[in-house]
């Protein structure tokens, strides 16, 4: 799971998310949800979700101050789900 | 002819501030009706998978095969339904008021969204579009304009363009936006036939997921345009105090305040804290562009940092 808060603190609002589920369960793409999964970052570590990347805070670029891009505040999450795999020939 | 319908001023703030325009149903019936009669159809026994049907689609359409750079004025048959479309009093006024007199074709497209029948067949899974931003990397302050078309009504069900207001300012690589999802305030179309959505290049935007059992269509016009984007609406509008500064944060009870103003520094939900005030700040500068004055504020946000001594 991926989310995008309002600014650096995991406590502020999520503006933007992401799923990528690898257990194949569930499928998500753009535009499929408008309601975001946590309110914060923090509610999603206190629903069992590891925070496994933050972005870093990157120094603005003399004479481009005010230039806008990316989201900025990207925090990248796991969690852990147990499935049994059948292997072929075992 | 009838005389083009300018835009006023605060529909242009309203396309400096949120990157779009909508025209509600404003090609009427006959018109949409000759284009939707005219793209090229295929019978559906023929339809095996979306690409096939775009191939037959593309092979049998009276949409032409235009080159990149000829004047818009140029660029359709006069007969044809896109000619009609675009000599409209409103949609004249609209493409004059934000590419002026004379603006050159880029190019156009029919988008189709599939319905999920067409990938019974195909080893593709169904999908939205990924977000993105069209064309490449585009840091110019002039720009060009996309119309999106929807000759039919477009339902929910149908998967309308997703799309993301006060987007067009920021600059990306078209779809390297694509790993976000969701984000908070996306729109998506749905609309009566004969809808026209203007928008600024640079708008955040993807196809929706088809779900209902008809084929989408969307005709989209990239033009641009050939002469300084300034003042080309109707600026009669534009109020004496224009370029009055309000009180800010401690601003006691609210009365009424300048409009323009006001849409400048109206934040998207998605924006972020620190980055929604630079979406002012390069809102105001767009707004001065436009303009064509360097003297234009809002709520102080450039003149503070501009406030240097030699």
């Amino acid at each position: 799971m991926v989310l995008y808060t309002a600014n650096s603190a995991l406590d502020t609002g999520v503006i933007a998310w992401s799923f990528y589920d690898g257990t194949g369960k569930t499928v998500h793409m753009a535009g499929d949800q408008n309601d975001p999964p946590y309110r914060t970052g923090l509610d999603a570590l206190l629903d069992g979700w590891r925070l496994i990347q933050a972005s870093p805070l990157i120094s603005h670029v003399s004479g481009d101050e005010f230039r806008t891009d990316y989201l900025k505040y990207e925090f990248f999450f796991e969690k852990m789900i147990e499935q049994v795999v059948q292997m072929e020939g075992l | 002819m009838p005389k083009p319908a300018l835009l006023s001023s605060e529909q242009m703030a309203q396309f400096a501030s949120r990157g779009f325009l909508m025209m509600e149903g404003v090609v009427p019936k006959r018109i949409n009706d000759q284009f939707l009669n005219d793209i090229g159809k295929v019978p559906e026994s023929e339809i095996s998978d979306p690409m096939s049907y775009y191939g037959k689609v593309m092979g049998t359409s009276a949409i032409p095969v235009v080159n990149a750079g000829v004047p818009l004025s140029e660029a359709y048959p006069d007969e044809n339904a896109i000619t009609k479309m675009l000599a409209l009093p409103k949609v004249a006024g609209a493409v004059k008021s934000l590419v002026g007199d004379a603006p050159s074709f880029d190019h156009h497209f029919l988008h189709m969204t599939f319905p999920p029948s067409f990938y019974e067949a195909s080893s593709r899974p169904q999908a939205s579009q990924h977000w993105h931003q069209d064309s490449t990397i585009d840091p110019r302050q002039a720009f060009d304009v996309q119309i999106m078309y929807f000759p039919h009504a477009v339902t929910a069900k149908m998967g309308g363009t997703r799309y993301l207001p006060g987007s067009h300012l920021r600059i990306v690589s078209e779809a390297a936006i694509g790993r976000y999802q969701n984000i908070k305030g996306q729109q998506f179309v749905t609309c009566k036939a004969g809808t026209l959505l203007f928008m600024h290049m640079g708008i955040w935007h993807g196809g929706g997921l088809n779900l209902s059992n008809k084929v989408r269509y969307m005709f989209k016009i990239r033009m641009c345009p050939t002469e300084r984007q300034e003042r080309l609406w109707d600026t009669s509008d534009l109020g004496n105090d224009h370029h009055e500064q309000r009180p800010i944060f401690w601003t006691g009870l609210k009365g009424k305040t300048n409009p323009i103003h006001e849409m400048l520094t109206t934040p998207e939900p998605w924006f972020e804290y620190d980055t929604g005030r630079l979406e002012y700040i390069n809102r105001v500068l767009f707004w001065r562009y436009l303009l064509g004055d360097d003297s234009f504020d809002a709520d102080y946000w450039l003149t503070r940092v501009e406030n240097e001594y030699a």
